[in-house]
């Protein structure tokens, strides 16, 4: 029974989005609790801490440098990415290999690894809490993405399109800015958003070079629940699971627009 | 007319040209010289070296030795983008994220032409080509028919003085090649640009060019216009590669200024002799021998080699036969309508004057290249 088989696959397949969304669903009843408490399910209705999100200095000082830094980690870590991939991708087989198996490994080694080894260096540069610390940090842990990404691209993207520009008179930047760039766009971008998001997200480096002067949104996130169970937190998840929704949606419909034409 | 202006063609001189990948020689010392406006074809086989020839002339490889001259002025080291060449792919080679009128305002916009002139002379190109009507068209909405078109247009908006084509109709079916090999010779003819075509297919060569240099091997074989290189072929490898033809093979004895071969029991009398010890084999073209009745017909000086019919096909413009000959030689007759018709396992003779025939030195290569 055909019928009978597709119910069972959609019965399934809500089954699997229930368990994939139900964690970050449960985040928004718990932000409009009336009570200090996390508990679940809330009691009563309150938008205080939304309120207290967007006036408590700890939090607004601490998104503005979250955000700060990530914007400033999705251009660099896009540029060296991107560079970083056209190298692999032109060089030889066996050395874009090897470069490759090198770009990677900051999305290999275990991050709490990685963080001591930061943490220790930035010690001795006094670059512990820091923007130019948290850059430095956050883009090589992003680069990995980017040169993934465009990669990808670069993989479909027909070279001999750059020999034809050239015949028809276009330099090698011109080639670039003109035929190469425009076609690797879709793999540039989703690079600088997986950029953006490592950076935006990151707490494991984040907790050792962070300091009372700097802190970026997930340490402070992870400060307050330890110390108080504020429900802040949930309103600052809710609210990021807004932001990341409407970015997805807009990306699903300008790829959609894309395929069309 | 609304075909772009008509420009002096460059000429091209190429002495000596080597081209080397490591230890693969590519080009071994051509020699080639293109007249101003000429429309010359580049043929051979794959690997025979004229797209490597295509592709130092545009400048996306560079010479190993020897010199290259377009239009009077060495290009050595000259990058493709400062040569001012149009080059159109067998792949066309669009690019896919702009609209057919962007592709070809390209070139014009590198040049620093913009607004009225630049629409005036897209459209110009455009039309040339019949592709007025799709300037708003994205490539992969277009077949590629069209697309090869707008590579052509997008080739020539800027008039070049030299267009280069790399098998540019390899990729279509056999009506829209032959559709688009006269709208290519009509647009050489309006133009006077310089044409240089590279291609695999001989008949494609015999069609458009004033002259074909035949690759074999990384040397040119010969040069020379179509109906040189097929009644005259200077090697074994021009007379089979251009044109269907017969390779005879047997024991060879001059005598005076006569050459006759052995083929099977019978004797084959070709005039001349050649130069050197090389061994002789006689070419036949498929026209210009006849098949008789065994030991009718008689002409003077015939000669007439015994065997049997193993295909006949009526083509309508006349019958095209293949004979079984003695020794186990497969002959291609073509006769003309009217002539006398066989049926498969007739016994006949294929007939020929020494003057039908082409005595050519022996050269294994040519066999071996071909298949």
């Amino acid at each position: 029974m055909p019928s009978f088989q597709r119910v069972l696959l959609g019965l399934f397949c809500l089954l699997v989005a229930v368990l994939l969304l139900a964690p970050t669903l449960v985040v928004i009843p718990m932000s409009f609790n009336g009570n200090k408490s996390l508990a679940f399910p809330p009691v009563g209705f309150s938008w205080q801490w939304y309120d207290n999100f967007f006036n408590n200095p700890d939090w607004t000082t601490s998104f503005t440098n979250s955000l700060m830094i990530a914007l400033i980690v999705a251009v660099v870590a896009t540029v060296v990415g991107t560079l970083a991939a056209f190298g692999v991708s032109r060089a030889a087989a066996r050395t874009g290999g090897l470069l490759r198996a090198l770009l990677i490994t900051p999305m290999v080694v275990p991050g709490v690894v990685l963080a001591i080894g930061i943490y220790a260096v930035y010690l001795d540069t006094h670059l512990v809490g820091t923007v130019t610390g948290f850059v430095l940090a956050h883009t090589m842990l992003a680069i990995p993405f980017v040169l993934i990404a465009v990669q990808a691209s670069l993989e479909v993207f027909d070279r001999r399109l750059e020999t034809a520009a050239g015949s028809l008179g276009a330099g090698r930047l011109t080639v670039f800015r003109t035929v190469t760039l425009p076609l690797i766009l879709p793999g540039v971008l989703s690079g600088a958003l997986f950029a953006f998001i490592t950076s935006f997200d990151e707490i494991i480096v984040a907790l050792f070079i962070t300091s009372p002067y700097l802190k970026t949104l997930p340490v402070q996130i992870y400060s307050s629940i330890t110390r108080d169970a504020d429900p802040t937190v949930a309103a600052v998840g809710t609210l990021l699971f807004l932001a990341t929704s409407l970015i997805i949606i807009a990306g699903l419909l300008f790829g959609m627009r894309r395929g069309r034409t | 007319m609304n075909a772009p202006h008509r420009s002096a063609g460059a000429a091209i001189e190429i002495r000596k040209a080597s081209k080397r990948y490591g230890a693969f020689t590519a080009l071994k010392d051509i020699d080639l010289h293109i007249r101003p406006g000429e429309f010359m074809t580049l043929l051979g086989p794959s690997g025979s070296g004229k797209t490597t020839t295509l592709n130092l002339i545009a400048g996306f490889t560079d010479i190993s030795s020897g010199a290259l001259e377009i239009g009077g002025k060495s290009v050595t080291g000259l990058p493709s983008h400062k040569r001012n060449i149009g080059v159109v792919f067998q792949h066309y080679a669009l690019f896919p994220h702009m609209t057919v009128g962007k592709n070809v305002a390209y070139p014009l916009t590198l040049r620093g032409i913009s607004g009225e002139d630049r629409e005036k002379r897209v459209k110009r190109a455009l039309d040339m080509v019949k592709m007025a009507d799709f300037s708003h068209r994205y490539p992969n909405e277009l077949s590629g028919g069209q697309q090869q078109r707008v590579a052509l247009a997008r080739a020539l908006v800027f008039d070049p003085p030299l267009l280069l084509m790399d098998e540019p109709l390899g990729a279509l079916d056999k009506k829209l090649r032959e559709w688009l090999q006269l709208e290519i010779k009509r647009i050489h003819r309006e133009l006077g640009t310089t044409f240089v075509y590279v291609t695999h297919d001989q008949e494609e060569a015999l069609v458009l060019s004033d002259r074909i240099a035949v690759f074999n091997g990384g040397r040119i074989e010969q040069i020379g216009t179509g109906r040189e290189l097929y009644d005259n072929p200077a090697t074994l490898f021009v007379g089979r590669f251009i044109g269907e033809s017969t390779v005879l093979r047997g024991a060879a004895e001059v005598s005076g200024n006569e050459t006759v071969m052995t083929i099977g029991d019978q004797k084959v009398i070709a005039h001349g002799r050649l130069a050197g010890d090389a061994r002789p084999v006689i070419l036949l073209r498929p026209e210009r021998v006849a098949l008789k009745r065994p030991g009718t017909d008689a002409v003077t000086d015939e000669n007439r080699l015994s065997g049997t019919v193993t295909e006949a096909i009526y083509l309508g413009s006349g019958s095209k036969y293949e004979v079984r000959l003695k020794d186990g030689t497969t002959a291609v007759v073509r006769s003309p309508l009217g002539a006398a018709d066989f049926a498969i396992g007739d016994a006949v003779d294929v007939a020929f004057t020494p003057a039908d025939l082409i005595l050519l030195p022996d050269d294994a290569s040519a066999d071996v290249t071909l298949t």
